[in-house]
């Protein structure tokens, strides 16, 4: 029973086996945790390592996170790299594009803050969390594969803990 | 063909289009060729039998000094293997260099480029725009004296 | 029929698209499904690198001109420190020049590696996707056992290097050569001499050799072209001139040649020609300090220097032009991909809009060294 021992301690379960009994939300946000659909979206170098995340030897589709290229499809949009001034606003009319409940992860210095651009870049959005609200941050230059990963993990955690029954502030 | 036979031949045929020539610089000499005439130059050292500079390696704008422009053109020759560097200076109050993208296809991108960084004009060119800037930004970024601006689009520029 | 009124559509593919590698924006001009016209927009990675040259120490630039191409970052830093040892007029010890040649074709492998399978995503097939990055990362771990990184290195400094190399690097490189050879015919077998693949991309934007000059392409896409020109060879720097390796061409094997097929097939060529230079590099290592030569203070003479070297995608050079200060008073990067890209207007036009992915792919462009 290796879909109902993940989720543990939520629910309560009957000697059948096929009844169980749990709440709504602890239910949708197993399902909605377990199958992060990501846009396939790339920015800059942070792209690169997190093309290296999702190939064979680090395995995103493990964590249920497939590429989708539309945003109309996708749950999380991963903010991989230099936000430039040029970007900024086709990245923002992308967030506007994503269905609710969505979630922004900010891969990489340069999305955080700018990263190496802080000073002279004239072009470069100083972080991408002055366009669209940012769920977890990355930092690193590019981040490692697990450190993305782990920064996915910390948004299943923060996604486990949601309820979508109750209205958000 | 070194740089000081190239530069003879071309004073031969443009003579005041040509400027000086500079040998005692460290790495690789270059001489400087008048704004206006820099197509037929072009034309000239690409054409030429003994020439044959195919190539245009690189376009490079950059603010000189105080009151000038320049853009710098490096040259190669698939067929004679050999570099030539040649050098337009210009005036920052009226910065126009005739376009060299109807002799190297190269030069229609670079020029766009350092018209956009830079801000020079190139005359002649079919479509100078800015490349890698918004259409609606202002100034050119790479000029020693620019200023960024505070806002675009709503968005604060500095950190 | 004759009379039926058609309107040319116009189509903006990008900057958000999976099969443009990166934020590249094209604007396509279609009549029907045939593509008229290809206008591409750039910027939209445009990071002020130039400005961001200007306003550094000469030291400080490295780690920019990684992030420039950031695939093959080991290149970049070879063509600035070139250029501004050049300038210097300074000796570099042995060691470091052998180690320095191992390190950009150990990088060469990597960035065609990921050429070769972003190209086969780009075709529909995602297996050898898999088996490209499998093989990346053995690359990524040698580099990162030397200098700690996996893609951004500042390795290279100027007059030497920032970290010297170890014994188990050597052992684990050739290790890296005996696994990697078998696995690149492997790649082969399941890409470059599929049918579908090779349906997919030969005779398709067929690019003439005094086209891809005029426009300045360079590196495997010109040689794709039939031309035999690779500056290792014709135009040598570093210690390349000590090593026998051969320059790979487009031969029309499939296809014609300078389509697709015959720019893609160079790469996969080029690994093996790499790992024959680094067997013969690895066991001539002599002994040596790395940082021996790198100056105190970094401060050339006023002048300017230009070094062309032959980066995995192409021509990859630096304009730096000193005035005698600390930091550069220019510099200006010669971008390969830049050049690259630009002649897609001119080879695309009259094919479908499935074969502009191919084209743009057999480019192998990379957004951050286009916008730099």
């Amino acid at each position: 029973m290796g879909i109902l021992n993940k989720l543990d301690n939520r629910v309560e379960q009957f000697e059948s086996g096929n009844i169980i009994i749990t709440s709504a939300d602890k239910l949708l946000n197993w399902s909605r945790l377990s199958s992060m659909w990501q846009m396939f979206f790339g920015l800059a170098c942070c792209a690169i390592e997190m093309m290296a995340t999702s190939a064979s030897h680090y395995d995103l589709d493990r964590f249920g996170i497939i590429p989708r290229p539309s945003p109309r499809h996708v749950d999380i949009i991963l903010i991989s790299g230099t936000v430039t001034l040029k970007m900024a606003t086709r990245i923002k009319r992308l967030w506007d594009q994503m269905p609710e409940p969505k979630y922004c992860l900010s891969m990489g210095s340069c999305a955080n803050c700018g990263g190496p651009y802080w000073e002279h870049g004239y072009n470069v959005l100083k972080g991408v969390d002055r366009i669209i609200p940012v769920d977890v941050y990355v930092p690193g230059c590019p981040p490692r594969p697990e450190a993305l990963l782990e920064g996915l993990i910390k948004l299943q955690e923060r996604i486990r803990e949601q309820s979508l029954a109750k209205k958000q502030a | 063909m070194e740089t000081n036979e190239v530069y003879e031949k071309l004073k031969r045929v443009f003579e005041d289009g040509i400027g000086e020539i500079k040998t005692d610089v460290p790495v690789y000499p270059f001489f400087f060729v008048s704004a206006d005439k820099i197509n037929a130059v072009s034309l000239f050292l690409r054409d030429e039998e003994s020439l044959q500079f195919d190539n245009l390696s690189c376009l490079s704008g950059m603010d000189y000094d105080k009151d000038n422009l320049a853009v710098v053109y490096h040259l190669y020759s698939y067929v004679h293997h050999h570099k030539l560097v040649v050098k337009v200076v210009i005036p920052k109050s009226n910065p126009v260099v005739k376009t060299v993208s109807d002799v190297w296809a190269a030069a229609d991108w670079h020029e766009r480029e350092a018209y956009d960084l830079v801000g020079m004009t190139f005359e002649g060119h079919p479509d100078l725009r800015r490349i890698l800037l918004s259409e609606d930004w202002e100034g050119h970024p790479l000029r020693k004296d620019y200023k960024v601006p505070e806002f675009y689009k709503g968005m604060k520029v500095p950190y | 029929m004759a009379e039926l009124r058609t309107e040319e559509l116009t189509l903006n593919m990008g900057p958000q698209h999976p099969s443009t590698h990166g934020v590249l924006r094209l604007v396509l001009k279609l009549n029907g499904e045939i593509v008229d016209d290809v206008k591409p927009e750039l910027g939209y990675l445009h990071r002020c690198f130039e400005k961001h040259a200007e306003a550094m120490t000469y030291p400080q630039v490295i780690p920019y001109t990684d992030r420039m191409d950031y695939v093959n970052a080991m290149s970049n830093e070879l063509a600035y420190v070139l250029s501004v040892e050049k300038l210097l007029g300074i000796e570099i010890p042995e060691r470091v020049e052998y180690i320095r040649v191992i390190m950009s074709e150990l990088q060469r492998i990597a960035s065609h590696l990921v050429a070769i399978g972003t190209y086969g995503n780009d075709a529909g097939a995602f297996t050898p996707f898999l088996y490209c990055f499998m093989d990346r990362e053995k690359v990524l771990e040698l580099f990162e056992m030397v200098c700690g990184a996996r893609m951004l290195y500042n390795y290279f400094w100027i007059g030497g290097l920032s970290h010297d190399i170890t014994p188990e690097f050597i052992t684990k490189t050739k290790e890296l050569i005996k696994y990697l050879r078998p696995r690149i015919k492997q790649v082969n077998n399941l890409l470059s001499y599929n049918k579908i693949f090779i349906e997919r991309t030969a005779d398709i934007g067929i690019l003439p050799v005094d086209v891809a000059i005029n426009a300045g392409v360079s590196g495997p896409s010109l040689r794709g072209s039939g031309i035999k020109y690779d500056l290792r060879k014709d135009d040598t720097y570093s210690i390349y001139n000590r090593f026998d390796f051969e320059v790979c061409v487009g031969t029309g094997e499939r296809g014609t040649v300078g389509d697709c097929w015959n720019r893609y097939i160079v790469r996969a060529y080029e690994i093996e020609q790499s790992l024959r230079i680094i067997e013969q590099a690895i066991d001539k290592i002599p002994e040596g300090d790395v940082q021996s030569a790198v100056p105190k203070r970094v401060k050339p003479v006023a002048g300017e220097s230009y070094v062309r070297t032959e980066s995995p995608k192409g021509e990859l050079a630096y304009y730096v032009v000193s005035d005698g200060s600390l930091n550069p008073y220019r510099v200006k990067a010669r971008s390969t991909s830049f050049c690259n890209l630009s002649v897609i207007n001119q080879i695309s036009r009259g094919h479908m809009i499935a074969d502009v992915v191919m084209i743009l792919g057999s480019f192998d462009i990379v957004l951050g060294c286009i916008d730099r």
